[in-house]
């Protein structure tokens, strides 16, 4: 065992044991931080995997934006996130624990088909790789040499995904009707109606 | 020389098991909030799948630039995400997928 087994052992079992977080956390709030333990383990995988420019990417995009929104929502629906689920129609939850179930032995008897056809075969080692394999020059070369009209579109779907996240959230009741005077004579009489007011500020809506 | 975490198998298997609870979480949990966290799993074992498969047969950076567009897509359908779950509490003061039964507003 040298550095790099173990570290390659750490991080995938950070990110094993965070995923199980996220899925099973009652709270959302805890939820999200195994959503981070997990992005935090796949980023030293990139690492591991001389993928240096994704790590950076993953560490901000996912741990700096995504995790701090999915918190701040949180956050904003107060305890009404938290809320134990309740009790749904038997049929539902049937269907839910069978789909589940399903999904878990379909996962399990392909991982075991999967392993026993390759068994055979000796695993083949990563080979070399030059310093610049995973740099910025190397994925940016990439990106705007072959890739160069996916990453425009990607501009158009993030400036879309802007305006359509503020469109979708702001909220219907933003039309205020126009403020009016209580009363006739106020609207009649720009300044102090009584003489004991005479000093005093103003402090109706006509200001 | 020990392999583990030199051959790109432990990586897919990896990956494979990080799909597969994100999958389920999906399917079984009904709270909304963690329903987009399960989507976020999935997309992240995709990457490391690509991410490894590029190490693996080096040559060019197309798995790395996937990869990269992936982050992007999965900010881009968070934010939308976040902000329909918004819109989905005003509307009914719950965040559970079960209670999105009524295809009006």
């Amino acid at each position: 065992m040298n550095v790099g087994n173990v570290f390659f052992a750490v991080c995938s079992v950070a990110a094993l044991v965070g995923a199980i977080c996220t899925v099973l956390a009652k709270n959302p709030i805890r939820g999200a931080m195994g959503l981070l333990l997990t992005i935090v383990g796949i980023a030293g995988l990139f690492l591991k995997l001389n993928a240096q420019f994704l790590a950076a990417i993953q560490l901000i995009v996912y741990a700096g934006a995504v995790v701090v929104l999915f918190v701040f929502v949180i956050m904003l629906l107060g305890p009404d996130a938290g809320h134990a689920e309740q009790k749904t129609e038997p049929t539902g939850r049937v269907l839910r624990g069978f789909s589940g179930v399903l999904m878990a032995l379909i996962a399990i008897v392909s991982l075991v088909l999967v392993l026993q056809s390759t068994a055979t075969d000796k695993p083949q080692r990563f080979g070399h790789v030059g310093p610049l394999h995973g740099s910025v020059e190397a994925v940016g070369q990439q990106l705007f040499t072959k890739a160069v009209v996916p990453f425009e579109l990607t501009t158009a779907l993030l400036i879309v995904a802007v305006v359509g996240a503020i469109a979708v959230a702001r909220s219907r009741h933003q039309t205020r009707k126009p403020k009016q005077s209580p009363s006739p004579t106020r609207r009649f009489f720009h300044g102090p109606l009584h003489p004991r007011d005479a000093g005093r500020p103003l402090t109706g809506e006509e200001l | 020389m020990n392999i583990l975490g030199n051959v790109v198998e432990h990586y897919v298997l990896l990956s494979a098991i990080i799909f597969t609870i994100g999958s389920i979480g999906f399917l079984v949990r009904r709270n909304v909030l963690v329903q987009l966290m399960s989507i976020e799993l999935m997309l992240n074992a995709v990457n490391l799948a690509l991410v490894a498969f590029n190490r693996r047969y080096v040559g060019d950076m197309n798995g790395q630039a996937f990869s990269f567009f992936i982050i992007a897509v999965a900010a881009a359908e968070v934010a939308v995400g976040l902000s329909i779950v918004l819109s989905f509490y005003r509307l009914k003061q719950s965040v559970f997928s079960d209670d999105a039964d009524q295809l009006r507003l």
